[in-house]
């Protein structure tokens, strides 16, 4: 709690340092990290492995700056409905997915994520196919570094507040239940595929969401943004972070970006270096930095108990 | 009055005929057991029962309803609780968590995204978990608990549901002797105090006729005798079937 108050403190802060650059990496940490926690709604609370969550988050910034650019809609407006494509498209999605589990489950949304790229490429009139839909007509308040960089802020306190809510209401501490064991779950008179298909659309919603805010911080949206590697790189992050601590996935979101840049300024092997990284975590970090941090405090606690 | 009947059950796995033409009733507060040698189709008789698998013809019958091919989350709602044969828990659960689970989704609050969860139920899971004899461990992670006190916790899962019916699938399969008999006990007191009516299944012959006020034997897939445990113990198609094997509840 204490931690979490310090990092909003640290990030309202952060503007007065007049640092243009951190600020950049910070909105699109502040991003991503939703992003990920977004996901994580599925993959850890829920025990379902989504390859293609990077569909919610495009439908939810195409939508956007389209209706922001193309239509000439208010922002006001437009954010809340590309919210509502992104929910309404995981409503569908997860109808179809959540008849399957397992590996089965992940394939399903892997080709749903291609299809949702797919249109996006060819759609050129409406999306601009692969050149990106670029030049967003941002809102007059929105056209500044700082004021940008408080709207997603207050967003995305707001949506993680949101999404902690769920994780730890009473449909939360079921779902970890539903993950545990689904047979038993159906056995106490737990509607399982229901919790699923609502865990699904609640990480689409929110997914939507980081969308919508990145298409305001590039001014733009592109292709790459519903790609595989897109809902891989969410899923990497979850998984470095960890995936069995709500705030997990953001720690992963942080490290992993800052790791991006830092790797960046030396060499242009960033996909070996995140390579790398994948395999350390899947051969050392099974839960992720969170993990490994809870075993380091119970051992010292341990230890300074036996003294 | 039957309160839990089938009629007719068939289960067929592609020419395997795991469940045949069994036709049962369960009157209500009775405690009645379901034996026979392995693979006899025991298992198989429960999962048609709380809707696991779907019987190939026949109907289950509860309190006068058709449930037959009702799905297990329904089953449960209706009033019949089961325990499975291998654990089956939460493993990664506390204790606590694994039976306030199951009060919450009994009280259909599991769909509450707003509500916190923490709160919910405490007072109905310590009572469960003190019924079982589980309130020392309520903070244990339930996957390290030892065998006998999983089982336990399954049992307390079970009720949670506030079933009418109990279905329990080898209760004591796994345990010591002492462990047995502690979990008998509690089996029995708990069906008494509620007034439960309960199907079980069980290898152990001393605790098959120790409690049971009635015995159905199942005998690839079909039911060769069923009545009071001093007429299964004499018939002569029983003891063909359990050869050489005790059936006067003094072996294991």
């Amino acid at each position: 709690m204490l931690a979490c108050l310090i990092v909003l403190i640290a990030l309202v802060a952060l503007p007065m340092s007049g640092d243009l650059h951190a600020m950049d990496v910070t909105v699109e940490i502040m991003i991503l990290a939703l992003f990920a926690l977004s996901l994580n709604t599925l993959i850890g609370y829920s025990g379902n492995v989504s390859f293609g969550h990077a569909a919610y988050f495009a439908i939810g910034g195409y939508t956007n700056a389209i209706l922001l650019t193309t239509y000439h809609v208010p922002l006001l407006i437009a954010m809340p409905v590309a919210i509502l494509f992104a929910m309404v498209a995981s409503m569908f999605v997860a109808w179809f997915c959540t008849r399957l589990t397992d590996i089965y489950f992940a394939m399903l949304t892997l080709a749903f994520s291609m299809l949702v790229w797919a249109i996006l490429f060819k759609w050129r009139e409406m999306t601009n196919g692969d050149d990106g839909f670029v030049g967003i007509a941002m809102p007059a308040f929105l056209d500044d570094r700082v004021p940008l960089y408080y709207f997603t802020l207050a967003v995305v306190t707001a949506s993680i507040g949101l999404l902690w809510l769920i994780c730890h209401s009473a449909f939360g501490k079921v779902l970890v239940a539903v993950r545990e064991n689904r047979t038993r779950a159906g056995f106490v008179g737990v509607d399982t595929r229901r919790m699923r298909w609502t865990a699904f659309v609640i990480a689409g919603t929110f997914g939507g969401i980081a969308g919508s805010l990145y298409a305001l911080f590039k001014s733009g949206m592109y292709v790459e943004n519903a790609f595989w590697t897109q809902s891989a790189q969410a899923l990497i992050m979850t998984l470095l972070g960890g995936m069995y601590s709500f705030f997990g996935p953001a720690i992963g979101a942080a490290t992993l970006h800052l790791l991006e840049i830092l790797t960046n300024r030396y060499t242009e092997y960033w996909p070996t270096v995140l390579g790398g990284i994948l395999l350390v975590i899947l051969l050392f970090l099974p839960d992720g930095m969170v993990g490994l941090a809870q075993k380091i405090q119970s051992r010292f606690s341990r230890n300074g108990g036996a003294n | 009055m039957a309160i839990l009947e089938t009629q007719n059950l068939m289960k067929d796995f592609g020419g395997f005929v795991a469940t045949n033409n069994v036709s049962l009733q369960l009157i209500e507060g009775e405690r009645h057991a379901i034996i026979g040698p392995n693979g006899a189709g025991k298992t198989t008789f429960f999962n048609l029962i709380t809707g696991h698998l779907t019987p190939s013809s026949g109907k289950v019958i509860f309190e006068g309803k058709d449930i037959t091919g009702m799905v297990p989350h329904k089953v449960v709602r209706l009033g019949l609780a089961r325990s499975f044969q291998r654990i089956n828990i939460y493993p990664r659960m506390t204790v606590f968590e694994n039976v306030q689970v199951a009060l919450i989704a009994r009280d259909h609050n599991h769909f509450k995204l707003f509500s916190l969860g923490e709160p919910h139920n405490r007072q109905d899971t310590k009572d469960l978990l003190e019924l079982v004899g589980l309130d020392t461990e309520a903070l244990e992670i339930a996957g390290e608990l030892s065998y006998g006190k999983q089982k336990q916790l399954e049992l307390a899962i079970a009720l949670a549901e506030n079933p009418r019916v109990l279905l329990l699938d080898e209760p004591t399969a796994g345990m010591s002797p002492q462990e047995t008999d502690e979990a008998i006990e509690l089996v029995d007191r708990i069906t008494k105090e509620r007034g439960l009516t309960l199907l079980f299944t069980e290898h152990d012959m001393s605790v098959v006729f120790g409690i049971s006020d009635r015995i159905s034997v199942l005998h690839h897939g079909e039911i060769i005798a069923s009545g009071l445990p001093d007429d299964v113990r004499n018939d002569p198609e029983v003891r063909r079937v359990y050869l050489g094997e005790s059936l006067d509840g003094e072996g294991h």
